[in-house]
């Protein structure tokens, strides 16, 4: 069973502003019977460009439900400006969080709401601009890019949990893997710019990653028939590429995170993140 | 917490009060180890095999037959593992895409887990998740070592033809593994008359305990173990005996085989009253599975245009216990695969509910789940955007 906070609860069962508005001028529908949830949003916009009323239809579980019910109650008395201001992790914290599994939920009702704005401003929706990745469930590179940047999403399960792309037939996965690291490769020339000065030269830090791969991390990988190159360092971004029964093992994900990049971190340097370059 | 309203027995069952009797000594005074040389142990010894009888008695099988595991996954790899090993020149293994997922993943990840390359032949089923038996012969080649087939499916309680199947596999000289462990209590079942060389049992869908379950192994059948230890059950699989739910299961067998009858009336007349009831008062609800070849507890019906987790946080609010094919209550996207199997529509996958009764169930239970039902569907379809598209 899901572990959802009294929150989710509470507007499960008794959500808000369930319905339809009669005289609504902005009205956004995500999602599909198909993906297992959808979301039609009502707003009622006066002319000082103010939500003076909004109400929902959900189809889906008891998350989206509480997702939508959190949203029309957060949208009420916004101006525009303000409502397109409200994030997916906005939702999700306006109700205590949500299990991660869930985070698509909250994604649904950011995209309801700028497709409601976008309706009401006679516009199309920019997200629907972008190409289909996931065909299983519709999504395309924009939307995405757009959850590894807000989100700051690193893992394909991630993408998963937050726009369901890849949750289907999982061919998809090597391409969402590309638009992970093409968002991070911008983030990081960002990142780059705000700190100063590091500690290690990058000739020591090299050498200490390679140090700790050799001393710490080969000799436990090799014990289940795996094994890891590094490929590259640039700044913190530390390229690692598996080898052996890692390549072909569900769970080398999770060996990446947890054990190389903590192992990395507590030994080399905490602002290290490795990420996994195929090949 | 009010009395809880279990209809949920194909996920797990309540251990019978006289199962936890006839189980209590063994954590107390009956502690010895059947494998010791001495009265004290040599007397739990006698007591496993007492059970081994009784479990034997429930599905026409000799006592000698039976090896006690920790699961039914646990026998599920076993005889598949096994059949492998015992031909290893054969790779190829035939199941159906709507397989427990104890047959179906490790059918998946047979390469990894023998390091050679198989095939594995999925047999679909048709829209009311029967079999098409000539498929399944022609499925079958002189490569394949194993058929592996559930006798009734955990999801919608369809029963498959599992005599036709293994006289089918024994013409040809393929062994037969059938993973039984919702067939076995709820059906009649007599191996001797059925050449299946393996079968799995699990303790907990029977009002036995957690963590024990058997294999049966037909006499004569190749067999390699699986979990290689001691002497215990003569070799086949070594692990000291968990003695109390051995005992425990022995007991439960015995009380299914008296209840056999109550099971496929009583119990079947509740299940009809539940379904026949809720398709009438519901609109847009759909059964899933064939109608009559099916278990007597089961019943799986789809209400479209709403989603299945919705109806049972709803229905956990009166203590009333379920469980959905729905992907959001599975933790993955897609909803189950066995109703996609079945071909069922997403529209109604997403909403689909599964009861599974036990003798337990009463009629008052059946009624209060009755009454709660249609308005509680309806306030969500009031929710739903398709339902008004709809209308």
């Amino acid at each position: 069973m899901w572990d959802y906070t009294e929150k989710v609860k509470e507007h499960f069962i008794h959500p808000r502003n369930v319905g339809e508005i009669d005289n609504a001028n902005g009205v956004g529908e995500v999602g599909s019977l198909a993906c297992g949830d959808a979301l039609k949003l009502y707003l009622k916009v006066d002319e000082n460009k103010r939500i003076v009323d909004a109400s929902f239809k959900t189809f889906g579980c008891a998350s989206a439900i509480a997702s939508s019910s959190a949203l029309t109650e957060m949208v009420k008395g916004l101006t525009l400006a303000e409502a397109e201001k409200i994030s997916n992790e906005d939702i999700a914290d306006f109700l205590g969080g949500l299990p991660k599994e869930k985070m698509h939920c909250s994604v649904l009702g950011r995209e309801a709401l700028e497709a409601a704005i976008a309706n009401y401003r006679g516009i199309p929706l920019p997200m629907a601009l972008g190409n289909i990745v996931c065909e299983c469930f519709g999504v395309t590179d924009l939307e995405i890019k757009r959850a590894v940047q807000e989100s700051n999403l690193r893992l394909v399960e991630e993408v998963t949990n937050f726009t369901k792309a890849g949750g289907g037939c999982g061919k998809c996965h090597e391409r969402i893997l590309e638009l992970i690291l093409e968002v991070r490769k911008d983030i990081r020339v960002e990142e780059k710019k705000e700190v100063g000065p590091k500690r290690l030269t990058n000739i020591q830090k090299i050498k200490m990653i390679e140090d700790v791969l050799e001393r710490e991390i080969r000799p436990a990988l090799r014990k289940d028939g795996g094994d890891i190159e590094l490929v590259d360092v640039d700044g913190d971004f530390v390229m690692v590429s598996l080898r052996g029964a890692c390549v072909s093992c569900a769970a080398s994900q999770t060996t990446l995170k947890e054990y190389v990049e903590k192992k990395l971190r507590e030994l080399v340097l905490e602002s290290l993140v490795v990420e996994e370059v195929k090949g | 917490m009010n009395k809880v309203i279990y209809m949920d027995n194909n996920a797990t069952t309540r251990v019978d009060p006289e199962v936890l009797e006839a189980m209590l000594p063994y954590f107390s005074d009956n502690y010895g180890n059947p494998s010791s040389m001495h009265t004290f142990g040599g007397m739990i010894g006698r007591s496993i095999n007492e059970a081994r009888a009784k479990i034997a008695g429930l599905i026409g099988a000799q006592p000698d037959e039976l090896v006690f595991t920790s699961c039914g996954t646990e026998s599920d790899s076993t005889a598949i593992l096994s059949a492998l090993q015992a031909f290893p020149e054969k790779r190829h293994v035939v199941t159906t895409r709507v397989e427990h997922p104890a047959v179906k993943n490790l059918c998946e990840n047979i390469d990894t887990l023998t390091g050679h390359k198989h095939k594995a032949t999925l047999l679909p089923v048709g829209n009311d998740g029967a079999i098409d038996l000539a498929l399944y012969e022609e499925s079958l080649t002189d490569e394949t070592a194993i058929v592996s087939v559930m006798w009734a499916n955990n999801e919608t309680g369809v029963i498959f033809p599992i005599a036709e199947m293994a006289a089918i596999a024994k013409e040809r000289g393929i062994l037969f593994h059938t993973d039984a462990v919702q067939a076995v209590g709820k059906m009649p079942i007599n191996l001797a008359e059925l050449p299946i060389d393996f079968l799995s049992i699990s303790g907990h869908k029977l009002h036995a305990p957690k963590g024990v379950g058997v294999l049966y192994v037909r006499k004569g059948t190749p067999f390699v173990p699986f979990m290689i230890g001691g002497h215990q059950e003569k070799g086949r699989r070594g692990g000291t005996e968990n003695t109390a739910s051995i005992v425990g299961l022995g007991k439960a067998c015995e009380l299914a085989a008296e209840r056999m009858d109550d099971e496929n009336s009583r119990v079947k007349e509740l299940r009809d009253r539940l379904e026949n009831r809720l398709l009438e008062a519901i609109p847009n609800s759909l059964l899933n599975g064939h109608k009559t070849q099916r278990l007597p507890n089961t019943t799986n019906i789809s209400f479209e245009y709403v989603e299945g987790e919705a109806i049972l946080l709803h229905l956990d609010r009166y203590n009333i216990c379920a469980s959905s094919g729905s992907a959001c209550t599975s933790g993955s996207l897609e909803p189950s695969h066995v109703l996609r199997a079945m071909g069922v529509p997403f529209t109604a996958a997403h909403g689909s509910i599964r009861f599974s009764l036990s003798v337990f169930n009463t009629e008052k239970e059946v009624d209060f789940v009755l009454e709660k039902m249609p308005p509680l569907i309806a306030s969500l379809r009031a929710m739903s955007p398709f339902w008004d598209e709809k209308k």
